[in-house]
């Protein structure tokens, strides 16, 4: 009995290790592609990366973050790179995420293709500065009924440079409503000269993904992975009067860039107008007011669109866009600064224009 | 039955009587997700087809040479999945390395099918029907083209398909399972013409 047990764990293990060698042998020979350089973006940055692995895992073992929501499976299409030289075929996994002109124009998915030889990619400059970010919870605090102010505290790189009104991507762990860790995008609410936090106003999404994570699990302690900081929304250096208009967690990136601009002194006119639909979505009053008074340059005007009667509200009532239209004087002077829903945008962009702003001159962060 | 033909009859009973996808329903969830073009169904088909015929005299020779011998025949299970899984995966590198365009056509697909049951299930029928090496090799073979002609058949239906209107609630995997039900169906039509064991 003894006997036959150990003959079969033998063999069977035997069997297994035959296998697993032949396999470590392959993959030192067959699998062995050497080191290959990567050219990144005209020389700006050379990589020596061993061969054969995917493309986005090369990079981002060289610290360079490619935005993916899906880690790596193929299965989002957001890890787009263009190839400029040594690409060769497209494969089949990748056909479903490129459109004809993407194809043509050599632009690959960085999770499905491998490094195989040398290699010239072009990748947007602002990914150089990404980086991912161990941090811990250090407060949460609800804002309004549906919306919670995260406070994260930096440990590993302790310091973050971003320019006001850029975004992070916050990775969510395997839980209740995911079986592995996604990544999801929030703008940061914080001030960028406090290197050390990043603060996130999160809305709960019914049944969202991340929004439930941080509403119903998400502790103060807690451990979380961030990487950025991305995006193009920010203030550009110009000294036109500027206009906000946000809604909700909108709210956001508009406070990072007005607090931003207080700090560094501008002068530059701002009237920021923000949508709400009764008082109980209205957050932050206070801070904006504070703002206001110490800074004669800046106006706040919080509108709601349905006040409760027990609201007792005295400041504008309407529709975001109606207000805006009613106050917006000589846009042609100005630029524009939107964050919020797509809806919500696209009718400001409307209003807007129809107020004199030039198209070229609205900036906005949509959430997708 | 002549001896010498049996291997030829349990070829074309492979590929028609006994289709491994049709009358077992084995390999269903590769032939679901990789059946809508007949240009990635044809990849896939050739490689499930490679993969079958080699690991089923694999397999044979591990059962008859090392597990027999022991009388460790109840292991065939676990022994059979990782002689799969390591040969799939070295011929997978080898493509890689040796053509692109092999690769793009045929090496992407290889990874699905470490994991389909039909090539597990075609190294067991083998054991189960105690064909020879040569009978199993044509089994192998015959039960890849039948999983081959099953799949063409399908993308070429599903291409079809994409054009005409399905009910909602049967879009996609629902449609795609009834119409294999009608295609295991008219196979039956194959039945009595050739009878293996």
């Amino acid at each position: 009995m003894l006997v036959t047990l150990f003959i079969s764990v033998g063999i069977i293990s035997a069997v297994a290790v035959f296998l697993a060698l032949l396999m470590v042998i392959a993959d030192a020979t067959i699998g062995n592609y050497g080191e290959v350089t990567v050219n990144v973006n005209g020389g700006a940055r050379e990589l020596v990366v061993p061969g054969g692995q995917p493309l986005l895992k090369a990079l981002t073992g060289e610290g360079i973050f490619i935005p993916s929501a899906c880690g790596g499976r193929g299965s989002c299409g957001l890890c787009k790179v263009k190839v400029v030289e040594g690409g060769g075929q497209i494969l089949p996994t990748e056909l479903p995420w490129l459109s004809e002109e993407e194809k043509k124009s050599n632009i690959r998915l960085s999770c499905q293709f491998k490094v195989k030889n040398d290699l010239s990619i072009q990748i947007p400059d602002e990914l150089f500065l990404v980086k991912q970010f161990t941090t811990v919870v250090e407060s949460i605090r609800d804002l309004t009924h549906d919306i919670k102010e995260v406070r994260l505290k930096l440990i590993d790189p302790p310091e973050i440079t971003p320019v006001a009104g850029q975004f992070v991507q916050f990775q969510v762990p395997a839980y209740e409503l995911t079986d592995e860790p996604v990544y999801r995008a929030y703008s940061m609410a914080s001030i960028p000269s406090d290197k050390n936090h990043i603060e996130l106003e999160i809305r709960l999404v019914p049944n969202g993904i991340c929004t439930t994570y941080v509403h119903k699990y998400l502790k103060e302690g807690d451990e979380v992975l961030v990487n950025g900081p991305y995006g193009d929304f920010y203030l550009q250096n110009t000294d036109r009067d500027i206009i906000c208009i946000a809604g909700g967690s909108g709210m956001a990136p508009i406070k990072s860039i007005l607090l931003d601009m207080q700090e560094k002194g501008l002068k530059r006119k701002a009237t920021y107008f923000f949508g709400a639909r009764s008082a109980r979505d209205l957050f932050l009053l206070d801070e904006m007011r504070q703002l206001e008074k110490e800074n004669e340059h800046f106006t706040f005007m919080p509108a709601l669109s349905e006040p409760d009667e027990g609201d007792n509200w005295k400041g504008e009532v309407g529709l975001i866009t109606d207000v805006v239209a009613r106050h917006v004087k000589d846009g042609a002077s100005k630029e524009a600064y939107l964050c919020g829903s797509p809806g919500m945008i696209d009718a400001c962009i409307k209003v807007l224009t129809e107020c004199g702003v030039p198209e070229d001159r609205i900036y906005y962060d949509k959430f997708a | 039955m002549n001896e010498a033909l049996y291997p030829i009859a349990v070829f074309f009973a492979a590929i028609f009587t006994n289709n491994i996808l049709l009358t077992n329903y084995l390999g269903m969830c590769s032939f679901l997700s990789v059946s809508r073009e007949i240009k990635t169904s044809v990849g896939l088909g050739i490689a499930v087809t490679f993969v079958m015929a080699t690991t089923t005299i694999l397999n044979w020779m591990v059962y008859n040479y090392i597990l027999m011998p022991f009388g460790l025949e109840y292991l065939r299970f676990i022994v059979f999945i990782i002689v799969i899984a390591a040969f799939v995966q070295i011929v997978e590198m080898i493509i890689e390395r040796v053509s692109e365009t092999l690769y793009a056509a045929l090496g992407i697909f290889l990874p699905l099918i470490t994991v389909n049951c039909a090539i597990l299930g075609v190294s067991l029928f083998m054991v189960i029907r105690e064909y020879s090496l040569i009978t199993s090799f044509f089994f192998g073979l015959g039960s890849g083209l039948g999983w081959f002609l099953a799949i063409l058949a399908m993308a070429g239906i599903r291409q079809k398909l994409a054009r005409a209107k399905v009910p909602p609630g049967l879009e996609g995997a629902g449609i795609t399972l009834i119409i294999a039900g009608m295609m295991a169906l008219a196979f039956m039509g194959f039945s009595g013409m050739i009878n293996i064991a």
